[in-house]
């Protein structure tokens, strides 16, 4: 609290006494975010550690229980057939059974084992994850891929030829993850499969048609644009010539071979997996490589409602297999320290297991407690942040909100806390909510946040 | 090719005639776009517009080729591009009155209806999901009501009425969705929205005190959950534990407008609300306005939902003569079309080479716009006989969606495809304008350039297998794909330079056909209203 009012008498001049009062009070319940400032301790006195995030979005809620916080004393209720948790290559820290590869890659991320926000609905709760907000407002918050889009893209120099901003491969849908920020923030979704060959990015990579063909039938085309001709100066007509050349600087220039994947050693996609995800995984460090800032990996299907032991034997292994080398790779090739990994769903998993029909050792939503993942970026591995009870039904020590996970995100970016949104209303809004909000916060991750 | 521009000057009338203005066009080019017509003053809108243009000394365009204005008037009516034969009959037709009577049949048509309930289901935020969250049969259910109202030209007093005082199930009493579709729905919250729909005005800039005034006839709006699933009632509410001072005594109620009714604390405030609004002159232009910039990219106020007094009306008599037309025909929203459309002003030519940020917004020419996201699909897919696939986030229920929906009729803003989503379909989370975002983007280019889905699209297209069926020429082609893809003849230059393409492939038809068709499906005249 101390440190709270320091910040505050420190950065802003005058508050009002009422306003000061106010502000302790909501300050005093504790679970209330502080003022925005304090987060400005951490990011703006140093440069960004962080240039890119990959983000892993486990659309659907994966398990906790059956992935990154196992609980074999829980009994099988609680834990059903997958009651042998793996030791990792840190002492103290054990995973899921089903994963072998992350077990050996322990020491380069964090788990975070009491992430919590207690909402039970998919799109509610896709939203205050990647926004941290709660609902409720007239306007719908932009995510944090949107914002790191505003912060890091066009608006801030960003000159690639690949958007700021790129989904792999199809966008979420639950809501609009731009917000009120607009189509221009918007994820370029790449459609396609980067399991199949070629990894058919829509648009930029179109079998079958050649170069010439290209050339000679955008020629074609420029021939017969009448309308265009008449009035090369009108800004709509503007607009689009300056949207042509940008695409055709994709599909005849660079960028569709950061999409090739045949570039990449046959035995290192082969570690990543032949799955969808795995091969993702590895479009996703190409883009990296070339200052994407903000990629996401939309990976469906842990909506386990029904049979969640079979999904996760189904499922875990291609997941190990592409984050497990992800990490390996990003790390061997030095892109670890300035790329931050985040795996996590909108919510857990009821850990008591439906062992009835239809559920037939199903696990439903859970939004009390829940597992994510940092890597990278300035985040320290190797740390487990907080602790859910015996049988992962509550959270025990050091809740973490989503503002918080998303305020340490944007810290490592460097992004200003009071970095302000524009907003079709006109008001002052920032990139993390403000007091009056009343948004739950425990504090940035700083014990996993390197100095 | 460099087309030859009209070369034209605006003659002025100096002497008060019959007709305010007249404008007399000296057309003599090969324009596909500009009609040789002179120009005559339609109605007063042409009055008004032109005198405001005279007093600027703005020359306006031409007026619309027969070609330009049948693809518009489809397109701003129906949202839909006419059929290769519609073009033909339409431009080739000698009756003078042709324009005229399109335009009364394009508004009888049934699409009429879907183009229509699709912008209002924009402003009365229609959609399944977060963070609206009718849900799917309340979505359903309400689009289906709009609809019918607008497919009936249910007077829009009485639409608005029934909209703001409707009470009951979200299933059984579609129009209590208006109280349901909004995030905040605090009295506050309500009143926000309340204004924005029907007075076009931001309620979050109004003085403190004027939100509070309003909100107070909607603090008895009640919301409760049935043992059916998502089912929720909106009701009456006179002991709302948020209508503080409402609760027992009777208290007063300030309108915006500054007038005072009594509220007894029986009586839903709700309805006193709706009978003054109807009855405001702010009603009648909001939605006066509304249908203008719907009609003309433009609102004569712009945004067309941020009326205020430091964003005045570009012609203040303009507005409020639609205002008065409209009023007195008892919200005759179709008639209100009608005289729009009608006007010279919408008819003219989209060509005014180096025209100022002026001349725009005073309407001296039709202003070029991309297609709606859902338009331009539609068009695609008409053309090339194929569909589009759409899905809906919501597992369960289950949302059938037919195979041939077009997209204009979505009842749902939740059931989307990749292709609306790039297109900037807006997301139907607050009922502003602006969330629809007809802005290109490389993205965009990219897809209709390179994408997977257009290449299939016009290769399985039955358009491909009739151009190239046997006996047709290069030249038969060309022609019929230009009506059917631009809705008009091609210049000779055009021609000309279609059929040394086809000559590159020697006696192949279907390649340099799909090719033709790729290049008219990217040129400026098929993406852009105009």
């Amino acid at each position: 609290m101390s440190a709270f009012y320091f910040d505050i008498e420190k950065q802003r001049p005058r508050i009002s006494r009422r306003e000061a009062i106010r502000r302790a009070m909501l300050a005093a319940s504790g679970l209330v975010l502080a003022d925005h400032l304090s987060f400005k301790a951490y990011a703006a006195p140093r440069t960004a550690r962080a240039k890119s995030v990959i983000q892993i979005w486990m659309w659907g809620g994966p398990s906790h229980l059956d992935i990154f916080d196992p609980k074999p004393d829980a009994g099988y209720d609680y834990c059903g057939p997958l009651k042998s948790p793996l030791e990792t290559n840190v002492s103290g820290i054990r995973i899921g059974e089903l994963l072998p590869l992350l077990a050996k890659q322990a020491d380069k991320y964090s788990l975070i084992r009491s992430m919590t926000h207690g909402n039970n609905g998919h799109e509610t709760a896709s939203y205050i994850v990647q926004t941290g907000r709660q609902p409720g407002g007239r306007l719908v918050y932009p995510s944090v891929g949107a914002v790191v889009s505003l912060a890091k893209g066009y608006d801030a120099g960003y000159k690639g030829l690949i958007p700021p901003y790129v989904v792999l491969t199809e966008p979420q849908g639950r809501f609009d993850e731009a917000g009120f920020l607009g189509a221009r923030y918007k994820p370029f979704a790449t459609g396609g499969n980067p399991a199949i060959s070629p990894f058919a990015v829509e648009g930029v990579v179109a079998p079958g048609i050649t170069e010439e063909h290209q050339k000679n039938r955008r020629q074609l085309l420029h021939q017969l644009d009448t309308l265009g001709q008449t009035m090369p100066d009108d800004p709509q007509i503007a607009a689009a010539t300056q949207a042509e050349n940008m695409a055709y600087d994709m599909i005849l220039g660079d960028g569709a071979k950061v999409f090739d994947l045949t570039q990449e050693k046959a035995e290192l996609r082969d570690r990543y997996g032949k799955s969808k995800f795995g091969q993702s995984c590895l479009v996703a460090r190409r883009l990296v490589e070339r200052g994407i800032p903000y990629i996401t990996i939309n990976y469906g299907g842990w909506d386990t409602h029904k049979e969640n032991f079979q999904a996760m034997r189904r499922m875990l292994p291609d997941m190990d297999k592409g984050l497990a080398t992800l990490l390996q790779d990003l790390g061997e090739r030095g892109l670890l320290d300035s790329t931050i990994v985040w795996w996590g769903g909108e919510f857990g998993r009821t850990p008591k297991v439906l062992w009835e029909a239809p559920w037939n050792g199903g696990r439903n939503h859970y939004g009390k407690v829940f597992s994510a993942m940092l890597a990278g970026g300035g985040f320290k591995g190797g740390q487990v942040v907080g602790t859910s009870d015996a049988r992962g039904e509550e959270v025990k020590e050091r809740p973490v909100y989503p503002v918080d996970l998303i305020g340490s995100i944007y810290t490592q970016l460097g992004i200003d806390p009071t970095t302000k949104l524009p907003n079709p209303d006109g008001q002052p809004m920032f990139v993390l909510p403000q007091p009056t909000d009343g948004i739950k916060s425990a504090g940035l991750l700083k014990e996993i946040m390197s100095a | 090719m460099k087309l030859r521009l009209a070369s034209w000057t605006a003659i002025i009338t100096r002497h008060a005639g019959l007709l305010p203005l007249a404008l007399a066009i000296n057309v003599f080019s090969a324009s596909p776009f500009e009609s040789p017509a002179g120009m005559t003053s339609q109605n007063q809108i042409d009055d008004l517009v032109f005198a405001r243009l005279q007093e600027l000394k703005i020359a306006p365009a031409a007026v619309c080729s027969d070609a330009v204005f049948v693809r518009r008037v489809y397109l701003d009516v129906i949202g839909t591009v006419p059929t290769a034969t519609e073009c033909q009959q339409f431009i080739l037709d000698p009756n003078k009155e042709k324009r005229r009577l399109l335009i009364d049949k394009l508004l009888a048509r049934d699409e009429f209806a879907d183009y229509f309930a699709m912008k209002w289901g924009d402003v009365l935020r229609i959609k399944a999901e977060f963070p609206i969250n009718l849900w799917p049969n309340a979505a359903q259910s309400y689009h289906r009501w709009v609809h019918d109202a607008i497919r009936d030209n249910r007077p829009s007093d009485q639409f608005a009425r029934d909209l703001l005082t409707a009470s009951g199930s979200n299933f059984e009493n579609p129009p209590v969705n208006f109280y349901r579709a909004m995030q905040n729905r605090t009295p506050s919250g309500i009143a926000q929205t309340v204004a924005l729909t029907w007075l076009g005005e931001r309620a979050e800039h109004w003085p403190s005190n004027d939100l509070a005034n309003l909100s107070v006839f909607y603090a008895n709006v009640g919301y409760k959950a049935t043992a059916e699933w998502k089912e929720e009632i909106v009701y009456f509410n006179p002991a709302a534990t948020n209508a503080g001072a409402l609760n027992g005594a009777a208290v007063k109620g300030i309108l915006p407008d500054g007038s005072t009714v009594k509220l007894a604390p029986e009586q839903d405030p709700r309805v006193i609300f709706a009978n003054w609004l109807v009855k405001d002159p702010q009603f009648a232009r909001n939605l006066a306005n509304r249908a203008w910039a719907w009609l003309l990219g433009c609102g004569i106020v712009h945004d067309p939902d941020d009326f205020r007094t430091d964003n005045p009306p570009s012609n203040p008599k303009l507005l409020a003569f639609l205002a008065k037309e409209f009023t007195s025909s008892g919200y005759d929203f179709k008639r209100l079309c009608r005289l729009i459309l009608n006007s010279k002003t919408y008819q003219l030519a989209s060509v005014l080479p180096g025209h100022s940020p002026a001349a725009a917004v005073n309407f001296a020419f039709y202003p070029l716009r991309r297609l709606d996201a859902e338009v331009l699909i539609d068009a695609v897919d008409q053309i090339t006989s194929t569909n589009e696939k759409y899905a809906s986030a919501i597992p369960e229920p289950y949302t059938f969606i037919p195979d041939n929906l077009r997209s204009i009729a979505l009842p749902d803003g939740s059931i989307t495809s990749a292709f609306l989503e790039l297109f900037g379909r807006p997301s139907r989370d607050t009922g502003l304008q602006s969330e629809r975002n007809n802005h290109i983007t490389a993205a965009q280019k990219l897809n209709l350039l390179n994408s997977s889905l257009m290449q299939k699209k016009i290769a399985s297209s039955r358009m491909i297998d009739f151009q190239t069926s046997p006996g047709r020429t290069p030249a038969d082609i060309v022609n019929g794909m230009y009506l059917g893809i631009l809705s008009r003849f091609p210049t000779p230059e055009e021609q000309h330079a279609a059929q040394e393409y086809f000559k590159k492939y020697g006696t192949s038809r279907r390649l340099p056909s799909i090719d033709l068709a790729w290049a008219l499906m990217n040129s400026t005249e098929f993406l852009y209203r105009h």
